[in-house]
């Protein structure tokens, strides 16, 4: 869905470059045409006409990419009439797509993309089986022109909020969802006779059991949110019954069965800045991710503060504090998070043929001590702009000009 | 985890709608109930051999950075600082060797032991949201010291916290200053000699909570029950001065609210204003005019930037995240560079944390504000970075003069960094509380766990 952009050329020049797929290359130009890049490396012809930037002394890597917040789905978290993120009363809302919630002119979206995340998740929220998740740049004027894919996974709860769900005990949730899976396998068998109500009751609405067939026939991932290890093996367990792709989120004791997670070959979606206890994850731990990419697992950063998604960074940076080597983090936040979203095609990578989204930092883009000096999303270069940067312009002098 | 997705903005959300020498003794009235001897600080310094930490990044937040430099602490104080420091032949040498060294972190706006994890209803004692005027309530009366929480901020380097009452009310309760070592009772951990805060609150939360009961439920409504508890204050104040002084007859009757509202008339505790918008703040500032008493320092204040000449001139702290906005309408003018443009206009800004996650990382909040400072061009030395999470923190609390700085003759307040402390990569290897080697991150001995943990992963 890459809006159709007037032919531009952009060359990168001098930079170190980051390309995520392979190593850094110093002293490289990102040569981006028509909002792809068509060429990285030391030896890359400068067409006359482009756009030079000169990047010398930068460091240059893909757009990060933030798998989770809600980034178009919520302005003010207090304000309800602001928030399009969720359903309110649905404990199965398997057909709920946040795509038309989406807010293209939310305030949240320049103070994110300034500082150098340029794609996001946008998840549904709710207590159970929350609907499905997209993926969106932070550029665009339409709902259409934002959304990369839809629906990139089908996200549900299996932790203490979901235990109202199964009637108050986490077996009563397990048991819902494979009650409801079940129910979607033989919807997908006799719809006919759905319809003609010729079979019992099923568990969930034509719709619900509608969009859950992408699910089972493992076409869209079901991302399960579960941090006790218990709850983790109960998500692990399901998705081996039903054969479903698998991505686990939050993952608090994820590191207790890092093994087991490997072995599944499932990615897991975590925060490397969370180590405060709560029943559901008591051995919650900033050695997390570290641990969990040790063992082998796939591991995507996240950070979860919709209004800070510009700390994706900085979970990064904490995450290399606590164990993860610098290059692993790095992909945690770009071409690993594509690949487990299934854009890996498009996106996470410094690549030709892949969309140009490209940050130019000044240095190590973990460090607070580093700016954003450029960012391109789709080969468009953002004006470093947001409602935030407009008040501090205001009132850098006091008093201010209205 | 919890905070997956959308649950971090209701999460947010609850956390905000909770909302010298030792200090010198307060000028007492004989009813000043500050460390009245029931309820003293019965905190003890933990013995220590002396220690020589050397060859070290030394920022002392009193204007130096020296390189190479050495520090020793003896007694739960400062010895001396500097390029070459003598170690006497007992003490224990640290090789500082491509580490840095600051004063001990210190948070004005902590919930920690009133908000403990594993935050189920049976430890959320921070609100007494059953009146929109609590002044009777201590915070000290609510904290809890095996809250798995507080050795998780002691290995951020936390030295001192702030704990506050929320803020549903107008006027919350009492604070209480606590020294961040593992204790049995709060009273181990109360800092000797330090006055209380009262915790204020304008805005959007008093009037949530208070509408549907009985008011206020407007912002001049808050104004209003400020004024109206301030007035009783008055009162009470006088009837009990003018019984000191003749001791006419029975004393007059006791009121907890009045006796703490009193204490702030009389200018004894330090009023510590959780406020978000610059006019509501402006307001505030008047209300203090009016019944003739300072405010310590705004809380939150993410519109601080809009009014920082006036806060300077007030000589009113105040107390702001570096990031943190949105999550309510009061909030959304929040800036990155909003303690640097204080700093500018020659303001105390203090970088807090609120959150008992941020609290585990006030370097790197004070990095990230002193940063984006710099980038836009407003002038913040690393040093009056420093001081947003050490000295400054002290003055708000009224305790810069024994804390807060690496300086001689202060309390061996110490932490030993692996980096910069104001780079990502920066953890606390080591962390003195009053001399005391309360955390190392090196030696599982020296890694206080509560009750809280134990049986537990």
């Amino acid at each position: 869905m890459i809006a159709i952009l007037l032919a531009q050329t952009i060359a990168i020049t001098g930079g170190t470059v980051y390309p995520v797929s392979g190593p850094k290359i110093d002293h490289a130009t990102v040569l981006i045409r028509d909002g792809r890049i068509v060429a990285v490396g030391t030896n890359v012809a400068v067409p006359a006409g482009a756009t030079r930037i000169d990047a010398a002394g930068t460091w240059v890597t893909p757009g990060l990419i933030d798998g989770g917040g809600q980034l178009g789905l919520t302005e003010i978290g207090a304000v309800q009439g602001t928030n399009d993120g969720g359903l309110r009363d649905s404990a199965v809302a398997a057909s709920f797509n946040v795509s038309e919630g989406l807010n293209p002119a939310s305030v949240l979206i320049p103070v994110t993309r300034i500082e150098g995340v340029t794609t996001a998740l946008a998840a549904p929220s709710g207590n159970f089986l929350r609907g499905q998740a997209v993926l969106i740049d932070l550029d665009g004027r339409t709902i259409e022109a934002m959304v990369i894919k839809s629906p990139v996974g089908m996200v549900v709860n299996l932790n203490e909020n979901s235990k109202g769900a199964g009637g108050g005990s986490r077996a009563g949730a397990a048991a819902r969802l494979r009650r409801v899976l079940t129910d979607a396998r033989i919807y997908a068998q006799r719809r006919n006779d759905f319809q003609r109500a010729q079979i019992q009751p099923l568990s969930a609405s034509a719709a619900d059991l509608e969009a859950l067939q992408p699910v089972l026939r493992g076409e869209v991932p079901l991302i399960a949110v579960a941090n006790r290890q218990s709850d983790i093996a109960t998500a692990l367990r399901i998705a081996r019954e039903f054969r479903l792709r698998l991505i686990l989120a939050g993952a608090a004791e994820g590191w207790q069965i890092a093994d087991q997670i490997a072995a599944a070959g499932v990615p897991v979606m975590v925060q490397a800045m969370d180590n405060v206890p709560t029943y559901d994850g008591l051995g919650i731990r900033y050695e997390n991710a570290a641990l969990l990419a040790k063992a082998g697992v796939k591991v995507v950063l996240m950070e979860t503060d919709t209004h800070n998604s510009r700390n994706l960074r900085q979970q990064a940076g904490n995450a290399v504090s606590y164990g993860m080597a610098w290059e692993q983090a790095l992909r945690s936040v770009t071409l690993t998070t594509a690949e487990v979203f299934g854009v890996a095609d498009r996106y996470g990578s410094l690549e030709p043929g892949k969309v140009a989204n490209v940050v130019v930092w000044s240095g190590d883009p973990f460090e607070f001590a580093t700016g954003v000096e450029h960012v391109y999303i789709r080969g468009r270069e953002i004006p470093l702009r947001s409602r935030q940067t407009e008040l501090l312009e205001r009132y850098k002098t006091l008093p201010p000009r209205y | 985890m919890r905070l997956y997705l959308a649950s971090a903005l209701l999460l947010l959300a609850a956390a905000c709608a909770s909302g010298g020498r030792s200090a010198p003794p307060p000028a007492a009235a004989p009813q000043d109930t500050t460390d009245r001897p029931p309820y003293a600080s019965t905190y003890q310094r933990r013995p220590n051999q002396p220690v020589l930490i050397r060859n070290a990044t030394i920022m002392t937040a009193a204007g130096q950075e020296i390189a190479a430099g050495s520090i020793l602490l003896r007694d739960g104080r400062i010895v001396a600082v500097g390029a070459t420091v003598d170690a006497p032949g007992d003490a224990t040498v640290v090789d500082g060797t491509g580490k840095w060294v600051t004063p001990g972190l210190i948070d004005t706006h902590s919930h920690l032991g009133v908000y403990a994890a594993p935050s189920t209803p049976a430890e959320s004692d921070g609100n007494e949201a059953t009146s929109p005027v609590t002044a009777e309530v201590w915070a000290e009366h609510s904290v809890w010291p095996q809250d798995p929480q507080i050795p998780l901020a002691i290995a951020g380097g936390i030295t001192t916290i702030q704990a506050l009452p929320g803020s549903a009310n107008l006027v919350g309760g009492r604070s209480a200053v606590l020294r961040l070592v593992p204790a049995r009772s709060v009273q181990e951990m109360k800092f000797p000699g330090a006055r209380y805060g009262v915790k204020m609150a304008c805005g959007e939360n008093p009037k949530r909570v208070y509408g549907s009961r009985g008011g206020p439920s407007t912002r001049m409504g808050n104004m209003a029950g400020y004024r109206n508890a301030f007035i009783a204050a008055q009162n009470y104040r006088r009837r009990w001065d003018k019984w000191i002084k003749d001791h006419q007859g029975d004393p007059p009757d006791r009121n907890l609210r009045n006796e703490t509202l009193a204490e702030v008339l009389r200018g004894n505790i330090y009023v510590q204003n959780h406020c978000y918008r610059a006019d509501e703040m402006m307001q505030m500032l008047d209300l203090a005019r009016e019944f003739g008493f300072k405010i310590r320092s705004f809380h939150h204040a993410v519109e601080a930037y809009k009014i920082a000449d006036a806060l300077a001139r007030e000589g009113t702290a105040a107390s702001v995240w570096a990031d943190w906005w949105g999550f309510k309408e009061e909030a959304m003018d929040g800036i990155h560079e909003n303690a640097a443009l204080l700093q500018q206009a020659g303001a105390r800004p203090v970088i807090h944390s609120d959150s008992e996650s941020g609290i585990q990382r006030l370097n790197q909040e004070a990095a990230k504000a002193m940063y984006a400072g710099q980038r836009a061009g407003i002038a913040v030395t690393r040093d009056q970075a420093l001081r947003w999470i050490t000295a400054n923190a002290a003055w708000v609390l009224g305790i810069d003069s024994v804390t807060g700085t690496l300086e001689a003759g202060k309390m061996a307040d110490v932490v030993v960094w692996s980096h910069d402390p104001f780079s990502v990569y920066a953890r606390a290897l080591q962390v003195y509380n009053d001399g005391w080697l309360v955390y190392d991150r090196n030696d599982p001995s020296h890694q206080p766990r509560t009750d809280f943990m134990l049986g537990r992963p």
